[in-house]
């Protein structure tokens, strides 16, 4: 008997587990309130919920479906570009109006992408952007804002005037390149101030402090440094005490853990935060314009924040 | 009483991997209104096809009692290699053979080391796991290849036979027969099973087991590097690190569908229904919209209550 038993009771756990599924038969869903006459349902592809950042974004797209009464269906790709076609394969069999797509990888995903398309569903990209697919929007963060809100913050804090540094990132990133941009637009034709130094760090720590070791030989009145992220920032700011300088306003850029402490300890100046809630929020409104057939902008920036003590 | 029923539990526990994906397909019929549609199983099917191509040459390996950890390592390297053929414009017939071929050496190597190295299977593929993963992330330099630019290629994993058939699918049931064929009506097909049943046996009845042994990890590189083209194709692009943790897919369609662990006893029809069970689960908590977090769960205790079964019919 326990034998004849056995077999079944896969299947019987796995119709088991289906049967006591949170968000399972559309019977449930339709005696919530429904807003319009019918609910608009929209897929979230997310790349990974292993990373705080992406989970900030699938919470600030849930509580925004929540609100708006959408039905929003997240799957996971668990940073793996086949599972991620797979998950959007699966968004289209399940009809969904919308799906908003948080790439593994931009180039992989381009071919699913284009079937969803096809299939008349609306695809919007969400932080990362697709290539080789033209989706209807796209959505991330103002790097050139950022860029723009660390400068006017290091220049209140040196009083417009002085030397200052400027850390970037990997040559030819569109973080770099965007950050970059946004800084030069508020301190180039500043006659107060001297950029002394624009130099590569490549978002790495240890060529943040190697770098800047060598910009301080040659300049020991620097008053404010501007690194394209917290990592060369970090890297920075060491080389600075070992130099024994005082008072060097570092801004840094993403906001990590080990950046939030610096600021809080008084030992960086300052860091801009990206919005991945936010982010997420934004997604799910700009799918239920797009489910209006509003017409919405192919990129849509999200603001940013500077933390500071 | 024993007697009679020993028959009777062999052929259940052989029927009790297809009797629970009838259940669960039934359960989601219901559950679901998406997923009986044509178009979602062959979707279903499609996804299947790179875990079941790599589960059947995995099917030969554990028959031998042996084990190939290597597979999605061999996977990505033979992708990044066929992608950088390709990338330099070396034609798409060409680039897609020599992957192959590149992947069947690849578990050829693994095949003498197992053999005539004497060393464990478990150890040598962890280690060629590790040296080609490596590699694969050399040659690509750590980042995705891409510009493969080839109709061709893009129709491996993207085609439709006679408009609405993927290209993978077909490829998954020609092999499926080919393996099929092997194993029930050739001498090399008895063979596998005479080894993996009891090796010393084996050759004191004259069969060369190393060469058996050699053969069947080269297969096993042959189809998880034909997988790699499939998953190259839909992805129109190599990722170094392509293919991690599938050499667990593949051992657990295996194991679900019945193929013991320790070697002799097994079929491959099982695995095809092992891989469904995994593709049809996945597909199908997805439709529900079920956290991958518990998918992982419940991927995880089906898994489990298969191995509980295979042991329990060992008892018998």
């Amino acid at each position: 008997m326990k034998r004849i038993l056995s077999p079944l009771l896969i299947g019987l756990l796995a119709t088991g587990l289906i049967a006591c599924s949170k968000q399972g038969p559309d019977t449930q869903v339709a005696a919530e309130p429904a807003p319009a006459s019918a609910q608009l349902s929209v897929g979230l592809a997310i790349s990974t919920q292993n990373n705080p950042f992406f989970v900030a974004l699938r919470d600030g797209a849930a509580a925004e479906a929540t609100t708006q009464g959408v039905k929003l269906i997240t799957v996971d790709a668990q940073d793996d570009s086949a599972k991620q076609i797979s998950n959007i394969e699966d968004l289209i069999q399940k009809k969904v109006q919308v799906i908003l797509i948080n790439p593994t990888d931009s180039d992989a995903v381009a071919g699913a992408v284009n079937e969803a398309l096809k299939a008349g569903i609306k695809v919007v990209s969400l932080d990362r952007s697709v290539n080789g697919a033209q989706v209807n929007a796209h959505i991330a963060s103002d790097n050139i804002a950022g860029g723009k809100m660390a400068a006017e913050f290091l220049l209140e804090k040196i009083g417009g005037k002085g030397s200052i540094v400027e850390l970037e990132g990997i040559p030819g990133s569109s973080a770099a390149r965007e950050r970059g941009q946004g800084f030069h637009s508020v301190v180039d034709g500043k006659a107060d101030l001297k950029l002394v130094a624009k130099q590569a760090a490549d978002f790495d720590r240890a060529k943040g402090l190697s770098v800047m070791e060598n910009i301080l030989q040659g300049n020991k009145d620097v008053k404010g440094v501007f690194a394209h992220n917290d990592e060369m920032a970090l890297g920075a700011l060491k080389a600075i005490e070992a130099a024994g300088l005082k008072n060097v306003v570092v801004v840094g850029f993403d906001a990590t853990t080990d950046a939030v402490n610096a600021v809080k300890a008084g030992q960086l100046a300052a860091t801009v935060q990206q919005k991945p809630e936010l982010i997420g929020k934004m997604g799910v409104e700009t799918a239920i314009k797009l489910s209006k057939g509003e017409a919405v902008d192919a990129f849509i920036p999200v603001p940013l924040d500077v933390v500071k003590q | 009483m024993m007697n009679m029923t020993i028959q009777h539990k062999a052929t259940l526990q052989k029927l009790g991997p297809f009797l629970a994906l009838l259940v669960l397909v039934a359960g989601l019929a219901i559950t679901s209104p998406d997923f009986m549609t044509v178009g979602n199983l062959l979707n279903v099917f499609r996804q299947v096809s790179i875990n079941a191509l790599i589960a059947f040459g995995m099917t030969l390996v554990i028959l031998l009692g042996g084990i190939d950890l290597s597979v999605g390592s061999i996977l990505a390297l033979s992708s990044v290699l066929t992608a950088l053929m390709l990338s330099h414009g070396i034609d798409p017939v060409v680039a897609t053979s020599v992957g192959v071929l590149a992947g069947a050496g690849m578990g050829m190597v693994n095949g003498l080391i197992i053999s005539k190295g004497k060393v464990a299977p478990f150890i040598a593929t962890l280690g060629t796991m590790t040296i080609l993963r490596g590699l694969s992330l050399v040659f690509s330099e750590g980042r995705p290849i891409t510009g493969l630019n080839s109709d061709f290629f893009a129709m491996l994993g993207g085609g439709y036979v006679a408009g609405f058939i993927p290209v993978p699918v077909i490829l998954m049931l020609v092999m499926f027969a080919v393996f099929w064929f092997v194993l029930k009506r050739t001498v090399f097909g008895r063979h596998v099973y005479a080894v993996g049943g009891n090796e010393e046996a084996a050759a004191l009845s004259g069969i060369k087991t190393d060469r058996i042994k050699i053969w069947v990890y080269t297969l096993s590189g042959a189809m998880a590097a034909t997988a790699g083209m499939i998953l190259t194709s839909r992805l129109n692009s190599a990722q170094p690190t392509a293919g991690t943790g599938y050499e667990l897919d593949a051992i657990a369609a295996v194991v679900l569908g019945g193929t013991s662990l320790t070697g002799g006893r097994g079929w491959i029809f099982g695995t095809l229904v092992g891989a469904l069970l995994i593709g049809i689960l996945n597909n199908g908590l997805n439709l529900l919209g079920v956290s991958s977090f518990y998918q992982q769960v419940i991927k995880g205790v089906v898994i489990l209550l298969a191995v509980l079964l295979d042991r329990s019919g060992k008892k018998a």
